[in-house]
């Protein structure tokens, strides 16, 4: 990494001018570290681009710093978290930190927040950052006092020459120091752990979240509050069939209505779907109600295309159908069919259906084209996407599009995908206007990219002491992979490696398959991805075993991790492992941290104290994913009706280092809630092509009596390199809710949703 | 003309008397603070207060509100620091943030009702309100925490 200071023009053009002619302003190159679910051309512009100034850390005279964050906030805090790196490597005064949030720009890096890749990918850039900051501080006072700068301390915003007790602080400094060369990487001290007064505390001085005060009053500014003078609105009638086409329309009634001013067709997208908007007829009005109502007046015949006949339950069939059978092999080691030849044998299908993101604000944007340029304001957990799609769909230039990021009211991985903002840029070169185009909830959970439906069979053999001998895992799924290649059957190996060919049980005969299946909707990644299908079936498999062998299930998966080791996978018939874009030197794949985690598990939930049974059980199951280790107990109840309450959740999670601990805390507390309503109501069906669900009636997501009353989150300290938060937390809530159920009435649930199943 | 009293303000609306009372305040008014998630009155996003009432302002149309006090999030209290509001703040309740306007306008009228609810009163005054973030457990603590402050 190199960090430079620049001059004034050039950062201008970034931020809009948030800087006084005589701050100090510092930016660092900041190489995307890691790539996942986005093109890797992006990767190389930024690499080319001549200028990175990919972070602003800059000082005014009056003593402000402002940090921006290039990553975008849909509610796990990393707009408060990414600047309390650098604020403590500066020793910054938290109160005095001001943070600007990053337009849409390549030369920022990745800034597709996405993958629980945030502090992965930027901690040590945002820690140099800020330590370039104080080194040139300290720099700056030395000189002024001419003194040796070892002589010197910078603490909280001030810089002190220790034998003589003299200080200035850091807005006085902010003009010289500006004036210095920037020093090399090799140059910097980074703090110790113990020095650190912000990263890993539980905040006190650094609030843990910078929009509280806006949210809780009802000034955060979300996408859809967004507001442009001239602005007009717009309401999209979209095919209600994947990939069909407008064949007439007829606009007379719905241009009767007031405040309509014209329609406009939108073309619907060449394959592959990709971020396209689906196409379809726009009605543009001077309000959002006036939008909405003279929608409902249009009169649209579709010619439906190919997927007019897609039904889900007859999908459900052929998929559980295609996992009996070989499929392509992505893990193999020792012979599991030699394994099969001897001992008992178990063998179990599973199944979960399509999901639906529902994040609570609907897709919303705003577009502005004018002389050939866009320039939008969107929540967007992907900016530079936004910008590549937006340039792609008007046939203009990728800087032509200018992206400001508002606040995100929810992501979860739907609004990684811009074709929303598309829609929006369209209609506005049609109609001259600001446009804002304006998804309801019905939009929302008929057009989403949703997460995949799978189908997966395992089958396993126990020897006399009902020690596992053999496990076979196959997986069937469309895949991501449908969103760039029409034709793909296949999974890839990202998919792969949520779950499947990761697999951490020390077993001597392994082997995982992927069958084929063909993509009917558009298929996406929400929160945890292909560990939502994976884990559920392998952990509610892993309990199915330990009941054959008449074991405690804790114990059995314990004894299924083994001693404990770091797992070498590419040397397991793997391939390329992906683990999570993460080499595996740095973050190797330690089944020691994942045996940890469920002991601590057993002990804080009083595992084993008491017997399940009646109405009342305890489930657990555990995993890796997104490089951190998870283990979690779930205490059910289940009443005479077959209803469930979740009393209590224990998350024990070993994460690494991490930086705002409240915040990390937070995102498994929603971990559990987002696991419990896959397991009890997450469903989206299709007949004749068409999305059954529409809102939040039948696509239910949990209400406060029907999530988790309480979770408890345990973080295991150490000095770990931080892993993922905001995603890890789902995977082995959902088969240790289903183990708990079990436990509590002996049912085992196969196929989510709960709801379907009968319990009593 | 609809006539209607919002935020301690009077004000007059002659548009369509069918338009939702979410679209007058978010898109005439630039209250935003009042959220738009569902449109059918099943998530609460959208709570407002309609003469001390917790309504769905999106499924309640403008000639409902005639002659009416409407108190919105940005008229809860005077500086955002109602009990709840600070409540709220204290226990770092909101991740994406969304939803919170609602459920704080909801759990205004709960504790109006019941000074010291239940869990269950909670979780039957709270019913309507969905958070897809996850943050009940906060809600509920942060109920408790407001109704020991008004107490």
């Amino acid at each position: 990494m190199s960090i430079q200071n620049i001059d004034n023009v050039t950062r201008r053009n970034f931020i809009g001018g948030v800087f006084s002619a005589s701050a100090f302003v510092l930016a660092a190159d900041l190489l995307p570290e890691i790539a996942w679910g986005d093109t890797s051309e992006n990767h190389g512009k930024a690499a080319a681009a001549a200028l990175k100034p990919s972070l602003y850390l800059g000082l005014e005279p009056d003593g402000t710093v402002y940090i921006v964050t290039h990553r975008s906030e849909m509610g796990t805090g990393i707009r408060t978290t990414l600047p309390m790196v650098a604020a403590d490597e500066m020793e910054a005064d938290w109160s005095k930190v001001k943070i600007e949030q990053a337009i849409g720009d390549e030369r920022y890096g990745d800034q597709n927040t996405d993958g629980s890749k945030s502090i992965r990918g930027f901690f040590v850039p945002f820690r140099e950052t800020g330590a370039a900051a104080r080194l040139m501080l300290t720099r700056a006072a030395a000189a002024q006092w001419k003194v040796p700068e070892s002589e010197c301390s910078a603490v909280n915003h001030v810089v002190t020459h220790t034998p003589s007790g003299k200080k200035l602080g850091y807005g006085e400094l902010a003009a010289a120091a500006g004036k210095l060369p920037v020093p090399k990487s090799s140059e910097l001290k980074l703090k110790q752990r113990s020095e650190w007064r912000y990263i890993g505390h539980n905040a006190k001085d650094a609030k843990a979240i910078a929009d509280l005060k806006d949210i809780t009053s009802g000034k955060a500014v979300f996408g859809m509050d967004a507001k442009v003078d001239g602005m007009v609105y717009a309401s999209i009638e979209r095919p209600p069939v994947v990939g069909g086409k407008v064949q007439t329309v007829d606009a007379a009634e719905a241009l009767k209505v007031k405040g309509v001013t014209q329609t406009v067709s939108l073309p619907a997208f060449t394959p592959p779907y990709t971020f396209q908007p689906l196409g379809g007829v726009a009605v543009v009005a001077n309000s959002t109600w006036a939008a909405f109502q003279g929608r409902k007046k249009l009169k649209v015949e579709w010619n439906h295309g190919e997927n007019a006949t897609h039904d889900s339950e007859r999908y459900k069939a052929e998929l559980l159908e295609t996992a009996k059978k070989p499929g392509k092999v992505v893990r193999n080691l020792g012979d599991v069919d030699a394994a099969f030849a001897k001992g008992k044998i178990v063998e179990a299908s599973y199944y979960t259906p399509l999901l639906a993101h529902a994040t609570m604000e609907p897709p919303v944007a705003i577009a502005s084209f004018k002389d050939g340029k866009v320039e939008c304001w969107v929540p967007t957990q992907n900016p530079q996407a936004v910008q590549d799609t937006v340039a792609k769909a008007l046939g203009i230039k990728v800087p032509d599009v200018t992206c400001h990021v508002t606040l995100l009211g929810g992501g979860f991985g739907r609004k990684s995908k811009p074709d929303y903002v598309a829609e929006a840029a369209m209609i506005s070169k049609q109609v001259g206007k600001p446009v804002k185009v304006v998804w309801t909830r019905e939009d929302d959970i008929r057009f989403d990219y949703y997460h995949a439906v799978a189908g997966m069979y395992h089958k396993a053999s126990l020897d006399e002491k009902g020690k596992v001998t053999g496990w076979l895992h196959r997986s069937v799924f469309p895949s991501i992979s449908s969103m760039n290649d029409e034709k793909s059957l296949y999974g890839f190996n990202v998919e792969y490696g949520m779950g499947l060919n990761d697999m951490p049980f020390d077993i001597p005969n392994l082997r995982a398959e992927n069958g084929p299946a063909k993509a009917h909707v558009r298929i996406g990644w929400l929160r945890s991805v292909a560990n939502i299908y994976h884990v559920f079936s392998g952990l509610s498999f892993a309990d199915e075993l330990a009941h054959a062998a008449g074991r405690d299930s804790l114990e059995y998966q314990l004894e299924l991790l083994g001693a404990g080791k770091v797992l070498n996978l590419n040397a397991q018939g793997v391939g390329e492992y992906w683990n999570y874009g993460e080499s595996q030197d740095r973050y190797p794949f330690d089944t020691r941290r994942l045996r940890k985690v469920l002991e601590i598990a057993g002990e804080k939930s009083g595992w084993g104290k008491k017997k399940s049974g009646n109405g009342w059980g305890l489930g657990v199951a555990v995993s890796r994913s997104f490089a951190s280790y998870v283990a979690t107990v779930v205490e059910v109840e289940v009443d005479k009706a077959g209803k469930i309450r979740i009393p209590k959740t224990y998350m024990v999670v070993d994460a690494g280092t991490i930086v705002n601990p409240e915040r990390a805390v937070s995102q498994f507390e929603g971990a559990a809630v987002m696991g419990a309503g896959i397991a009890l109501t997450g469903e989206i069906s299709l007949a004749d092509g068409r999305v059954q669900q529409g809102n939040f009636h039948n696509y239910q997501v949990p209400k406060m009596h029907q999530a988790p009353i309480q979770t408890d989150v345990h973080l295991v300290e150490n000095n770990e390199l931080p892993g993922g938060v905001g995603e890890p937390g789902v995977p082995p809530f959902v088969p240790a809710f289903a183990n708990a159920v079990f436990a509590a009435t002996g049912k085992r649930v196969r196929d989510l949703p709960f709801s379907k199943a009968k319990l009593v | 003309m609809i006539k209607l009293k919002v935020n301690g303000r009077e004000r007059s609306f002659d548009g369509d008397p069918d338009m939702p009372l979410l679209w007058y305040l978010r898109d005439e008014l630039s209250l935003t603070g009042t959220k738009f998630g569902c449109g059918v009155g099943q998530c609460g996003a959208c709570t407002v207060h309609r003469n001390g009432e917790a309504i769905r302002s999106c499924s309640t149309a403008m000639k409902d509100v005639a002659g009416k006090t409407v108190v919105t999030i940005e008229g809860l209290s005077a500086k955002g620091d109602h009990p709840l509001q600070k409540a709220w703040e204290q226990g770092n309740v909101p991740q994406c943030g969304y939803c919170q306007t609602g459920q704080i306008m909801q759990a205004a009228v709960l504790l109006k009702k019941i000074k010291h609810p239940s869990d269950k009163e909670i979780e039957d005054g709270m019913q309507g309100n969905i958070c897809r973030c996850g943050t009940y457990q906060r809600i509920r603590a942060a109920i408790k925490t407001a109704a020991k402050e008004m107490a």
